[in-house]
């Protein structure tokens, strides 16, 4: 494939991050490139949050290696990362519900029309822009101003990623954007992170469901325990190889079968 | 299924363009404001509440709630509360009080003066909240009682008495005292009286004057404050930010929202709409008490639930606050006029609590989808 003509947009070496006593992360090296879709797969704590807030300037890591677009990088908040172009997408906390749609993909950047010395918010641009970026990603709205809180879970992962790819992001990071979803809203998402990724972007899926990752992977890096355990190309590696290695081996080969292998 | 419809669920049902109208934040406000008009005009229009001297009284009420109404509002909605209010208001006056009759000071230096200081104490109280990240329900009251103290203790042990007279004196022709206890538009009722469509005095000093000498700047500031707070909130960034931080702190510091400073804005503001108040009622009054604004901060934070917010932030109007003031104005001076006991107004004002809250819960399921 031809994005790994490419150099990685940002590239993370031997990563380490303590809380205190705790080890969260223990040498994690990834590496994203344009217009790929870089799956990150572990299991509950295996460090897979740690990560991407170290990625996306929330955490300072201990020690490691960050690199973006060529340079050490060195964010200091999440505004710093945004700017340059690391967008996240949290699973949880990527919209306001009782607030409209066009509110939440413009907050905190907001589109100023002047009017004397006065600055107002340009809700005519900002509806227009919203309602067109939203059908772009195939979903279209009944208003601007409808609430989000009226959206489906997949509808609202949507509207924060139309942002973050609106805004100019470079890296999307994607925080388990399907693990609340059902079948065809995942359907959507994934769809959309095809889209997503045919623009140049490279993403970073972060998920613990294989087949999910499996969808619409270019490239699957699992993460057990604080550390990575190697990057796979995709058709280089089967489902059952990697829910393994998320699981971390043995017991999991044990436990499926006696499950019939319906893991 | 029609292709038309192809993107449509077809298992959301259509929502009525009226249902839709009624999902506002001032839907409860907007009805009960009907509601206190329908039945004054139905019981009391004989007792002078709707000639221009009633309407002015129950008017001033209804600002003076108003004008600390907007200020809780903008608050609530930033998702905090401030039940320092009352106490701000009384440790307002006082100050003005003391600065202009124990030091002699010009009043508009102490007008200045305390607004600095108050505003401070409001930034102060924020800053609390946003740093320690405890609720601002028990920092706010901390300052409940701090502020209040002080309110007490200072005339105590300066003056040896709680209550401080002759402001008025000392007030007189300061420019800025005009701005917070003066009239304007006093021609406008000197005309009106002239064409007799409002009563003049009969005898005394003022024989021949209108009974109604023009409109109390208290309400000019009301005015201008829900206007501003109006525009402020859904036409700004911003406003935008304010929903932002009531709505989800942390999803809005994500996207780079400056949470924190909004917030201890949002408090200042409360404090200066207190502080607006306190001066505007110890110009009107001449004189300021160690005991003003008594509970004043249930009354604000009462007005902008039946307003349509929600408790939890993120969701209101200031139209509504506004709207939930002015019942509260004409109520409480409509049961003076129709006659009835006035300690009924605190029962008026535990149902319609009850009331705003319940109908707000059901608007905000409706929503947000939640069941």
């Amino acid at each position: 494939m031809s994005s790994y003509d490419h150099n990685p947009i940002v590239e993370m070496k031997g990563i380490e991050k303590h809380f205190g006593p705790v080890i969260a992360l223990a040498g994690v090296s990834f590496d994203i490139r344009p217009g790929e879709c870089h799956c990150l797969l572990g299991d509950n704590g295996a460090g897979k949050s740690t990560f991407i807030k170290t990625m996306s300037g929330v955490h300072k890591p201990t020690s490691g290696e960050m690199i973006f677009e060529g340079k050490a990088m060195n964010f200091t908040s999440p505004r710093d990362a945004m700017e340059a172009g690391i967008a996240t997408v949290y699973q949880d906390l990527a919209m306001i519900p009782l607030m409209s749609v066009t509110r939440n993909f413009w907050m905190g950047r907001e589109p100023v029309r002047k009017v004397g010395p006065l600055k107002f918010m340009d809700f005519a641009k900002a509806n227009a822009v919203t309602m067109e970026e939203m059908g772009k990603m195939g979903i279209n709205l009944r208003s601007p101003d409808q609430a989000v809180g009226t959206l489906s879970g997949g509808e609202r992962q949507t509207v924060a990623i139309a942002r973050a790819v609106y805004f100019g992001a470079k890296v999307l990071i994607l925080d388990e954007p399907t693990s609340a979803l059902g079948v065809r809203q995942t359907a959507n998402v994934l769809a959309t992170i095809d889209k997503v990724r045919k623009t140049g972007i490279g993403v970073v899926f972060i998920t613990h469901n294989v087949r999910h990752a499996v969808a619409v992977g270019d490239r699957f890096t699992v993460l057990n325990r604080g550390k990575t355990l190697g990057t796979a190309q995709r058709g280089q590696i089967t489902p059952e190889e990697l829910q393994d290695m998320m699981a971390g081996g043995q017991e999991m080969v044990a436990l499926e079968g006696s499950l019939g292998g319906t893991v | 299924m029609t292709d038309a419809n192809a993107a449509v669920d077809e298992r959301v049902k259509e929502t009525s363009r009226l249902r839709k109208a009624l999902i506002r934040p001032e839907l409860g406000a907007i009805v009960g404001v009907i509601a206190v008009f329908v039945f004054f005009i139905l019981f009391a229009s004989d007792s002078g509440m709707f000639n221009p001297q009633g309407v002015l009284n129950w008017s001033t009420v209804s600002a003076q709630f108003m004008i600390i109404a907007v200020g809780a509002c903008m608050l609530m909605i930033a998702g905090e509360f401030d039940l320092s209010v009352g106490s701000m208001i009384g440790f307002a006056g006082m100050s003005i009080a003391l600065m202009t009759v124990t030091l002699n000071w010009p009043v508009w230096i102490a007008i200045i003066v305390t607004f600095a200081l108050c505003i401070s104490i409001g930034a102060l109280i924020g800053y609390i909240v946003v740093r320690t990240g405890l609720p601002s329900f028990i920092v706010s009251l901390a300052f409940l009682f701090i502020l209040r103290g002080f309110t007490i203790f200072f005339p105590q042990v300066i003056e040896r008495r709680t209550i401080i007279g002759g402001i008025s004196d000392v007030a007189e022709g300061d420019w800025l005292a005009q701005v917070f206890g003066g009239h304007v538009g006093g021609w406008v009722f000197d005309w009106m009286a002239e064409i007799g469509m409002i009563a003049t005095f009969s005898r005394g000093t003022r024989e021949g004057q209108p009974i109604v000498d023009g409109i109390p700047m208290l309400i000019i500031w009301a005015l201008l404050l829900v206007a501003v707070a109006h525009v402020v909130l859904t036409r700004t960034k911003f406003g935008n930010w304010v929903f932002a931080s009531g709505g989800d702190a942390q999803a809005a510091r994500y996207v780079g929202v400056p949470v924190d400073r909004v917030k201890i804005l949002m408090f200042m503001f409360t404090a200066f709409c207190a502080t607006v108040f306190a001066t505007c009622q110890v110009m009107e009054f001449g004189s300021a008490g160690a005991d003003r604004g008594l509970l004043k901060e249930f009354e604000a934070i009462i007005a902008v639930v039946i307003g349509g917010a929600l408790l939890t932030g993120g969701y209101g109007s200031v139209i509504g606050a506004a709207l939930g003031a002015l019942i509260f104005g004409v109520v409480q001076q409509g049961l003076f006029f129709a006659g009835v006991e006035s300690s009924l107004f605190r029962v008026f004002l535990g149902v319609i609590l009850l009331f705003a809250v319940i109908l707000n819960t059901y608007i905000r399921r409706i929503i947000t989808g939640e069941s």
